[in-house]
């Protein structure tokens, strides 16, 4: 369905210091530097996969998904779309991709959403009878039916993008690519959003590629994964894999009857917080067993669950790693 | 997009782009206060023209062509390129690429759209212009009218594909409003706006009727006051629409390599 080999995005960026004597400098002469949004990324994708763009920011994932819907040209490299190539931003390819951004809207301002509908029923030339059904099932699954007839400007937020999401599937695209999607919204919409994102998917058999900085939203939505960071792909597989691989360690969380003294808690691993009530450890993969058994006949555990380490603590340590590495590399090397 | 895909969402987009210009109805009376310069000129050519005629013109000819001037403005306008440096800007016209139809079309038919609202406005100005003049001030001839017509559609045409042109400079430039204010200065001094481009001395009127900015305006006011006979009418005319082939072509051509340098920036 997409396959990228060797994509390279730079730009020419135009950079001074800041102050007047800067300024009249740059009137006659111009420096520019060359920034590597993303440089030298392979990676496939099957029909009906859902992918999770990771990356902290600037590392390249905007740009990817930018470049994956046509909107920029590759410096370099081949990027192929369901046969088509993206840049050349032909009619079959756009009606069979939407990308939807949580920053930027499409719906009209000051009409209401159901024109905007109206308006991408005739844009994607969606017959009449195709149009009400996928409308249909849109404002029951989406529940927008009282929604679509104010004027967009008074819609909350999460109104909004319920709306947005709406607006890009009328065509009921192939290929959904949902940048931020859930940003700003509060945590019952973003629970809403990912559920109906997953219906579509599993519905339409739609390929989803998905970046966000929720880490929920890639934790319940993707099963794989591809780590950009700074222009370079770090990580392509499982997310649990990822967090193998990063963090093996595991998390027993205890819920306590009584509190107890934090020197009662060492000895089972290592402490990551102990409030009243509730413990959590974090201990080697091996030792999980032992500890639990050890934590059932030393202390009063009411209930007791083993985790993975939170993903976000998982992405910030493979970003330090890459940033540890690299900055490695770049030392000079000792005469 | 194919033409029959396009031609069959067009009036759609026509139908929305109508309901946004009503939405902002308030916005355009007030554009419209803001093009009251003819009214102006009007009074001060009035006051030159009391003794004697000034070339051709009477006191009750400039009333008619000022207030023909007055009503074409409202028309033969267009303000794309604003709207272009500001979805480049803000990134915000990545949403309108992303759908199989050129953002061209959505320019233009959000033009075409406030045509009602705006001939609201011109309508009475020109009636009241057949009240002040009488029946000069308007077409004799049902071919005049016809000429009129065309001149009006290729004005709009010229004065949007050159805001095109210049918008999508923006892509190649930081921005591109101080193109369109150089524009603007030309087309105020060069249309006929200020001052029917007749009353020029004959060196300076050839150089205008090579510039693209009296196509816009004068003419079309020229055609509605009945000032050219059959063949002048024609000649003009084609070099109207030549300039309106020019300009498309140019529009076509910047927009096409402006957009392979989109950045999309914001978000």
């Amino acid at each position: 369905m997409i396959s990228v080999r060797g994509l390279r995005k730079h730009y020419k960026v135009h950079k001074r210091p800041p102050g007047l004597k800067a300024a009249l400098r740059s009137l006659v002469h111009r420096s520019y530097t060359t920034v590597k949004a993303v440089d030298g990324i392979s990676f496939d994708i099957r029909p009906g996969e859902r992918v999770g763009f990771l990356g902290p920011n600037g590392a390249g994932k905007t740009t990817t998904l930018k470049v994956l819907s046509g909107l920029l040209h590759p410096s370099e490299g081949e990027v192929s779309v369901d046969g088509h190539v993206p840049q050349k931003r032909e009619e079959a390819f756009l009606k069979k991709i939407m990308l939807v951004m949580g920053q930027k809207q499409q719906l009209l301002w000051d009409l209401p959403p159901a024109e905007t509908f109206e308006l991408n029923r005739a844009i994607y030339d969606v017959p009449q009878a195709q149009y009400k059904k996928t409308m249909s099932d849109l404002i029951e699954l989406l529940e927008i039916g009282d929604l679509i007839g104010k004027p967009t400007r008074q819609l909350s937020l999460g109104e909004r993008m319920k709306c947005e999401l709406a607006a890009a599937l009328i065509h009921q695209p192939r290929v959904l690519f949902l940048d931020e999607p859930t940003i700003g919204l509060d945590v019952a919409m973003q629970a809403t959003m990912r559920t109906f994102i997953k219906e579509y998917n599993e519905k339409y058999g739609a390929t989803l590629i998905l970046t966000s900085h929720y880490m929920d939203d890639v934790a319940a939505l993707c099963p794989r994964v591809i780590v950009i960071d700074k222009g370079l792909l770090s990580y392509d597989g499982g997310l649990d894999a990822l967090v193998q691989r990063v963090r093996p360690e595991k998390r027993v969380v205890l819920r306590l009857s009584e509190e107890v003294d934090a020197s009662r808690l060492g000895p089972l691993g290592r402490v990551v917080t102990h409030e009243p009530g509730r413990a959590v450890l974090q201990v080697q993969q091996e030792a999980v067993n032992a500890t639990i058994t050890r934590a059932l006949s030393t202390l009063p555990v009411m209930d007791l669950t083993v985790e993975n380490a939170p993903l976000e603590e998982v992405m910030s340590e493979l970003f330090a790693e890459s940033k540890a590495r690299r900055a490695e590399a770049s030392e000079p090397v000792p005469a | 997009m194919s033409a029959r895909t396009t031609l069959r969402a067009l009036p759609t987009l026509l139908r929305v782009a109508f309901a946004e210009a009503v939405a902002y109805r308030a916005e355009m009376l007030i554009w419209v206060l803001s093009t009251t310069m003819p009214l102006v000129n009007m009074v001060l050519w009035i006051a030159v023209a009391r003794d004697a005629p000034v070339g051709r013109f009477t006191e009750a000819d400039f009333v008619g062509y000022f207030l023909a001037t007055f009503a074409v403005r409202q028309l033969a306008t267009s303000w794309a390129a604003w709207l272009i440096n500001w979805e480049v800007k803000q990134g915000t016209l990545a949403m309108r690429l992303m759908r199989p139809i050129s953002p061209l079309w959505a320019y233009g038919m959000e033009s075409v759209a406030n045509f009602p609202l705006r001939l609201v406005v011109a309508v009475p100005v020109i009636l009241l212009s057949v009240a002040l003049v009488g029946a000069k001030a308007v077409p004799q001839h049902a071919w005049q009218w016809g000429f009129f017509v065309l001149a009006l559609v290729g004005g709009w045409a010229i004065a949007f594909l050159a805001n095109v042109a210049i918008g999508a400079l923006c892509f190649f430039l930081e921005s591109s409003e101080r193109v369109l204010e150089v524009w603007l200065v030309l087309f105020f001094v060069c249309s006929g706006y200020m001052y029917p481009v007749e009353l020029l001395p004959p060196t300076l009127r050839t150089l205008i009727d090579w510039l693209p900015f009296r196509y816009q305006i004068g003419l079309p006011v020229e055609m509605l006051t009945g000032a050219f006979g059959w063949e002048e009418s024609v000649r003009l005319l084609l070099a109207q629409w030549a300039w309106v082939a020019g300009l498309g072509a140019v529009a076509a051509v910047v927009w096409t390599q402006g957009v392979k340098r989109f950045a999309a920036f914001g978000g």
